[in-house]
């Protein structure tokens, strides 16, 4: 018979003790490992969820605030900058020479923050984003688990959205669903409803296990049509928006800036000019001034019939070249913005004034646009690694904006706050398995006035004192091993139940079988512990007078 | 066999007194002897024994057996002789309740530092009677069966001396002489000396020696 055995069997003997000793351990150890599984998950969520691109461009501030929200969708975004800028950084392609900021970038893409649908951020972007971004440590692509990614053209996927899967579990969302964004922050009170636009989901995101999961993804042109996102511009700049030329060429200097009254009347009084305003710049003011060159009203009635259907739904929207006579008709224009499915009332703040025109097919000019932080892939190649040390020290040069490193920004942040949290959590985890340490050790000791007879007899069946020693250590490591084996799959197993939940609260995922190597640790370290607590106990067995004893036992 | 010279044992009371309890100047036991030990409350039976057990040290004398004297050996040479060359049979059976039957008499084999003999095990329960209720703890088991279980534990490594000290003291007269004629047989089987300690004449005068503690030892017969 081994001495585990013995050990296991004196055990048994006090069953309900030994029972409430081993879950004050499994209660203590659960919750180590909980912090632990915790800590890696988020630690691992964090550090996955700042990949798939090198650098974020963003307005001056704090580097962190500016991660946070781009990234994790957290704390406020912290000002804009101009388009123009992100212009700089487009790479060059076939003619196009590229922005003065693109060298050794693969990919810029824009993001514009601050709107909100139900508790979900809305993120304005191009479709590039989930076309050339990946996400997580092995680069993973974006996938629809339902639906599509919206496109850029045409004008009609503007008003397109796709839904990450915990937003549109939460928030209820199905495809062909529309909804208004409201202008501000969950849970801001000035924040406001804008019926004005709406945007349908045509796609709900594969779970990703990032904060993205917990976005609403908008197309860019759409969001910037929405009426508060319009920058505002000066008078002398009434017509800057208009500017072929710009389009086609000037993806020039970082200084640029809108020219002032760039608009070509006489490029839109060409019908053969009118296919490109589905692509480029046009600015609403410049076409309010086509409306004076009396179009063809043919065209225009078409495009307004286009407004009233869902986007999609309509075959003239295609081919509508302007809205020449919305002016003229103003009725009608509001009529089908509410045909357009504007019925919502308000959930936050107050209404957008409905008499509010929207052209929506015309994009925002560039001199009205504006975004909030830009997400930069650069090459994997060495341009691509020595340009993002050159890119960003050139950019925290200037005045207009400021280039950070995510990964970087969210090691610093563990390693900071969130790793002091981890020891605070971990030091309080540990003591109270130390605690529940004593508590073995206090359950043994009792035991052993008790069990100064069962020590005798095994002495006077020619156990030695070491013997009798070591029996009681096992006991005391046979009692916090198996409490100890209990708290993790105790820990585990409430975190499997509670996954559901954390996902959805947090859009972290953690799964049941989710191990952290620190883990591993905490075998040899209860081993330690239950040798420490249990050795006043088997100092005591060991110093048993055996002949006492047995003679007290007659 | 057993050889015991000039043994002498006594206690320090709580007011500092010596408590003069030993004083055997001459003791012996031949191989496959059985003999009874007798003597009234006090007159330090259970300490002779457990001195002849090497679960205390005498003061003073030696304790041969087999002629190797255990008062100089070290404690830990002591429990390893005594799990090789003594079984020992107590008045309140101390089985430990945890184990059953066969555990129990498993368990004498452990410390012996050679494998347990679970077929030995199985066969002294068997012999005294229990081979039905190897599987049983002690708190199932009547008192009778219980000594029993003691004995074949007791016997379990195959010792040269069995102590047994007042092992029919806590049960009835017809049990008594199953374990008395249970103790005889199983030594005699096993060519093990028996020393039996009892103050009951009925069990004495059923053994060819019987020996009165009074008379061995000086600080009762005042000698």
């Amino acid at each position: 018979m081994s001495l585990w055995k013995i050990a296991w069997r004196s055990i048994q003997q006090r069953g309900l003790s030994s029972f409430l000793t081993g879950l004050s351990m499994a209660l203590g150890v659960a919750l180590v490992a909980i912090v632990l599984v915790i800590h890696g998950v988020v630690s691992r969520s964090f550090s996955e969820a700042a990949q798939g691109y090198n650098l974020i461009v963003g307005a001056k501030g704090g580097k962190l605030q500016l991660v946070l929200n781009t990234v994790f969708h957290l704390s406020q975004p912290i000002e804009n900058i101009p388009y123009s800028y992100y212009e700089e950084l487009i790479p060059g392609e076939g003619a196009h020479k590229g922005g003065k900021l693109s060298r050794g970038v693969e990919v810029a893409i824009p993001f514009c923050l601050g709107d909100s649908f139900d508790e979900f951020r809305v993120v304005a972007t191009t479709p590039e984003f989930f076309e050339k971004l990946s996400y997580g440590s092995y680069g993973e692509r974006y996938k629809c688990a339902q639906g599509r990614f919206f496109k850029g053209q045409p004008w009609k996927e503007w008003y397109t959205a796709v839904v990450g899967s915990v937003a549109a579990r939460q928030a209820n969302m199905k495809l062909g669903q529309k909804f208004p964004i409201t202008h501000g922050l969950p849970h801001n009170v000035n924040a406001h409803a804008h019926d004005e636009v709406q945007f349908e989901v045509v796609g709900i995101l594969e779970p990703t296990g990032t904060p993205n999961d917990r976005a609403i993804f908008v197309n860019m042109e759409g969001f910037f049509k929405i009426p508060d996102h319009a920058k505002p511009v000066p008078k002398g700049d009434a017509h800057a928006g208009h500017d072929h030329d710009k389009d086609h060429d000037a993806h020039g200097a970082a200084d640029k800036q809108e020219p002032a009254a760039a608009h070509d009347h006489d490029k839109h009084a060409e019908p053969d000019k009118h296919e490109d305003h589905d692509k480029v710049g046009h600015g609403k003011d410049a076409h309010d001034a086509d409306k004076h060159d009396a179009h063809d009203k043919h065209d225009a009635h078409d495009k307004h019939d286009a407004a009233a259907m869902p986007p999609g739904d309509s075959p003239a929207a295609k081919t509508a070249p302007s809205d020449a006579n919305k002016h003229a008709e103003p009725d009608k224009v509001h009529d089908a913005d509410h045909e357009a499915g504007h019925d919502t009332g308000p959930e936050a703040g107050h209404h957008h004034d409905h008499h509010e025109k929207v052209d929506l097919d015309e994009p925002l000019p560039e001199n009205q646009r504006e975004v909030t932080a830009v997400l930069v892939l650069m090459k994997e190649n060495t341009e691509g690694l020595t340009y993002s040390q050159v890119l960003v020290r050139d950019i925290n040069k200037g005045n207009v904006a400021q280039a950070v490193f995510p990964t970087k920004e969210v090691t610093d942040l563990m390693q900071g706050m969130v790793g002091n949290l981890r020891l605070i959590l971990l030091v309080l985890a540990v003591l109270v398995v130390v605690v529940a340490g004593i508590g073995v050790m206090v359950s043994i000791y009792n035991s052993m006035s008790d069990r100064g007879r069962e020590i005798a007899i095994m002495r006077s069946l020619g156990a030695s004192r070491g013997t009798v020693m070591t029996v009681v250590l096992l006991e005391s490591i046979l009692l916090s091993l198996l409490g100890g084996v209990a708290g993790v799959v105790a820990a585990h197993g409430l975190i499997g139940a509670l996954e559901p939940w954390i996902v959805g609260q947090t859009g972290v995922s953690v799964g049941m079988f989710q191990f952290e190597m620190t883990e591993l640790i905490l075998i040899p370290g209860l081993i330690g512990l239950a040798a420490l607590v249990g050795y006043l106990p088997a100092l005591t067995a060991y110093r048993t007078d055996v002949a006492k004893a047995l003679s007290a036992s007659h | 066999m057993l050889l015991v010279r000039d043994i002498r044992k006594s206690y320090r009371e709580p007011d500092g007194a010596v408590l003069p309890i030993l004083d055997v100047p001459h003791f012996s036991v031949a191989v496959g002897e059985q003999m009874v030990l007798m003597g009234r409350s006090g007159s330090g039976k259970t300490t002779l024994l457990h001195i002849l057990a090497g679960l205390s040290q005498p003061d003073a004398g030696s304790v041969e057996i087999d002629g190797l004297d255990i008062t100089q050996l070290p404690e830990a040479g002591r429990d390893r002789f005594r799990a090789a060359k003594i079984g020992y049979v107590f008045q309140t059976f101390n089985l430990l309740p945890g184990f059953s039957a066969l555990e129990n008499v498993l368990l004498g084999m452990t410390f012996c530092g050679r494998k347990p003999d679970a077929q030995r095990a199985k066969d002294l329960l068997g012999r005294v009677g229990l081979a039905n209720r190897m599987a049983h703890k002690p708190h199932m088991l009547s008192v009778g069966e219980q000594q029993r279980v003691a004995v074949a534990r007791a016997m379990a490594n195959k010792p040269r001396l069995l102590l047994a000290d007042e092992p029919t003291a806590n049960i009835d007269a017809h049990h008594q002489q199953i374990v008395v004629d249970l103790l005889r047989d199983t030594c005699r089987s096993e060519g093990v000396a028996l020393v039996l300690v009892t103050h009951v004449d009925d069990v004495a005068g059923q053994f060819d020696r019987v020996e009165k503690l009074e008379e061995l030892n000086r600080t009762v017969s005042g000698g």
